[in-house]
């Protein structure tokens, strides 16, 4: 911290210790390390003004940023929400050459893509958390656990690419004719099969939301005082039953938070679900159906939008996007927060 | 409740752990399909010349990503000389200045914020800065980045200072040292690994980043140091490659995908092996 020459003691300064004792004290006795061997150096009060408004200002610019994305999406997107009103989110029409938007498909395709991405991952990821935090030596733990957060790790790019290339082939060639020889009379397994659809997009932001589930079930399972498992063991009850009994009832809102976390990650997810989608601007029953999502059209038109109000439609897109987030993470958050504060856990 | 046989428990027992252990190993082993799936395409495409040339035009054969790995470089760098700051200080706000329900108020923004789609502080970055300034840059793509990194910097810093003994704080101004010296020269030093590991994950976090580069970075075929300029940056030629109808450019991308997947793992895995340790003892 810089020291002014100023002496001046600043009356609003609300230091708890006014550093009045001029020369030098030193902590070296206190704590055994090399950043507590140099003597601390009283330095002048401004010095302690000039931080404490560091600190202050630093939270104000990370509140104006927050606050700031959101008056900022909203003002660029005024033209676009005056023209269109709320109809703007259930018409379908998405036609840039007679301006007309309607954002109806693409909130279908967001909503039902993470939909099929959270219906696979919430068990597959509740199970290997549970597998993790109850089931499996420690070292095997840790062992998965790494490979698991290395995964959430991996660009989504990255995903995108191999969705497209090793993914989407394998669902046209046998998933997806299979769903259909068995379940074919269902509307949601009929149709043409292209290999890229909603489904596809569902199943690869399945495996990208997955770790989060697992990483944060895991931790809320291993809050669960050990003393209620050791409850149900006493009364005769296995391991998976004490599972049941007292783990899972214990970890239900952290569980469920873990859930709504990823489901938001689902939501705007970019660029794994616009390369796998198909980018179709249509609404149709079967899921082996290309579809568009909020967040590709976003990414594919942006930059080819040619008139103010194509512009500002796509950045209503991008404030329902941002609206959206914000309440699914907002109730992630809370639950967490409930869970994680009152077990006494970090 | 109904009495249950204790053969019947033990297989339902055995069934749900086998269906555990089944679900975790299914989702490590996809990991590793996809790991080894980009190392076998990827090898192939990665030599002296992909790492050290720029792009060539379609139908010259050879040519590399080496503007982009460097545009990645800078992009990142400069995103993190802007979110360091601001995010390690309201770190420390959170655990030595803020108070109450406002305190409480920022801390619930910054864990909202990291699940704000990556998409919508792209468009953020083209209203505030790409469209007022008339070009796409660099250094737009640096501000989105930078607002990414805020979260994860944010949490950490404050967990780490968390991790310090309140008493070595109290100790320090009980010997009348001023709080402003007690927080910069014995808290943070001593939360320094924590603060370090949280920064470089927020850096592997935004390198893996596409989404808001298509609208501020923009990307470029040639050479470019200059932030103020539209920029190569590694994610975003491996996107454009990968949706190409060029096979030559779906075999760079994999190239691509390999050196991406690599610069996440070891910042990654450096911040979490390396880092860690240090902090805890």
């Amino acid at each position: 911290m810089e020291s002014s020459r100023d002496n001046q003691p600043s009356p609003d300064s609300g230091l708890p210790a006014k550093p009045q004792i001029g020369g030098e004290a030193t902590l070296a006795g206190m704590v055994e390390s090399p950043a507590f061997e140099q003597p601390v150096r009283m330095p002048k009060v401004a010095a302690g003004t000039a931080f404490d408004a560091l600190v202050h200002g630093s939270t104000l610019v990370f509140l104006a940023l927050v606050l700031g994305l959101f008056v900022e999406l909203l003002w660029s997107s005024r033209q676009s929400i005056s023209t269109f009103g709320f109809s703007f989110l259930w018409t379908s029409e998405w036609n840039p050459v007679t301006s007309k938007f309607g954002a109806l498909p693409f909130v279908y395709g967001t909503v039902v893509s993470s939909a099929i991405a959270i219906l696979l991952a919430g068990f597959t990821g509740v199970m290997s958390g549970a597998f993790l935090a109850e089931f499996c030596p420690p070292r095997l733990s840790q062992v998965l656990g790494l490979l698991i957060e290395l995964l959430a790790a991996v660009p989504s790019v990255v995903y995108g690419l191999w969705g497209l290339f090793v993914l989407a082939p394998l669902m046209r060639v046998y998933i997806e004719p299979f769903l259909q020889s068995w379940f074919g009379f269902l509307p949601i397994f009929s149709g043409a099969i292209y290999g890229v659809g909603m489904l596809t997009a569902g199943v690869i932001l399945a495996i990208m939301i997955v770790p989060t589930v697992t990483a944060i079930s895991r931790d809320a399972m291993a809050a669960v005082p050990q003393s209620q498992r050791e409850a149900v063991w006493a009364l005769g009850a296995t391991r998976w039953q004490g599972f049941r009994m007292a783990v899972l009832p214990g970890a239900r809102a952290g569980v469920f938070g873990a859930c709504i976390l990823a489901l938001g990650r689902a939501l705007g997810e970019t660029i794994a679900t616009t390369m796998v989608i198909g980018n179709r601007p249509a609404i149709s029953a079967s899921l082996f159906a290309p579809g568009y999502s909020i967040s590709s059209v976003i990414a594919n038109e942006f930059t080819e939008a040619t008139t103010q109000v194509y512009l500002s439609a796509l950045i209503e897109l991008g404030l329902l996007l941002f609206v959206i987030s914000v309440i699914v993470n907002g109730v992630a958050r809370l639950l967490l927060w409930k869970v994680f504060t009152t077990t006494g856990a970090q | 409740m109904k009495a249950i046989s204790l053969r019947s428990r033990r297989l339902r027992g055995a069934v749900g752990v086998f269906t555990a252990g089944l679900c975790a190993g299914g989702v490590a082993g996809i990991l590793l399909l996809i790991l080894g799936y980009v190392i076998r395409e990827g090898i192939g495409a990665i030599s002296i010349g992909f790492l050290t040339q720029v792009p060539h035009p379609i139908g010259v054969p050879g040519g590399g990503v080496a503007n982009g790995i460097v545009g990645s470089a800078i992009i990142v760098g400069i995103a993190a000389l802007m979110a360091i700051p601001i995010g390690s200080l309201t770190g420390v706000y959170l655990t030595h200045f803020g108070r109450g329900s406002f305190c409480s108020a920022v801390r619930f923004l910054s864990d909202v914020l990291s699940g704000i789609p990556s998409i919508a502080i792209g468009l953020f970055a083209y209203t505030v800065l790409v469209a007022p300034l008339g070009h796409f840059s660099a250094f737009s793509a640096s501000f989105a980045f930078a607002i990414l990194m805020l979260p994860v910097i944010i949490t950490t810093t404050e967990n780490a200072i968390r991790g310090v003994p309140h008493e070595v704080y109290e100790a320090a101004l009980a010997l009348g040292v001023p709080r402003h010296s007690a927080i910069t020269r014995i808290i943070l030093p001593s939360a320094r690994s924590g603060i370090i590991t949280g920064i470089v994950l927020a850096m592997a976090r935004v390198t893996g980043e596409t989404a808001p580069l298509l609208f501020t970075a923009f990307g470029s075929q040639f050479w470019e140091l200059n932030p103020n300029n539209p920029m190569a940056e590694l994610s975003l030629q491996v996107f454009t490659y990968a949706i190409s109808p060029y096979r030559s450019w779906h075999e760079q991308a994999w190239g691509g995908a390999l050196i991406l997947i690599f610069m996440v793992f070891v910042l990654n895995i450096g911040a979490r092996v390396v880092l860690k340790p240090k902090f805890r003892s």
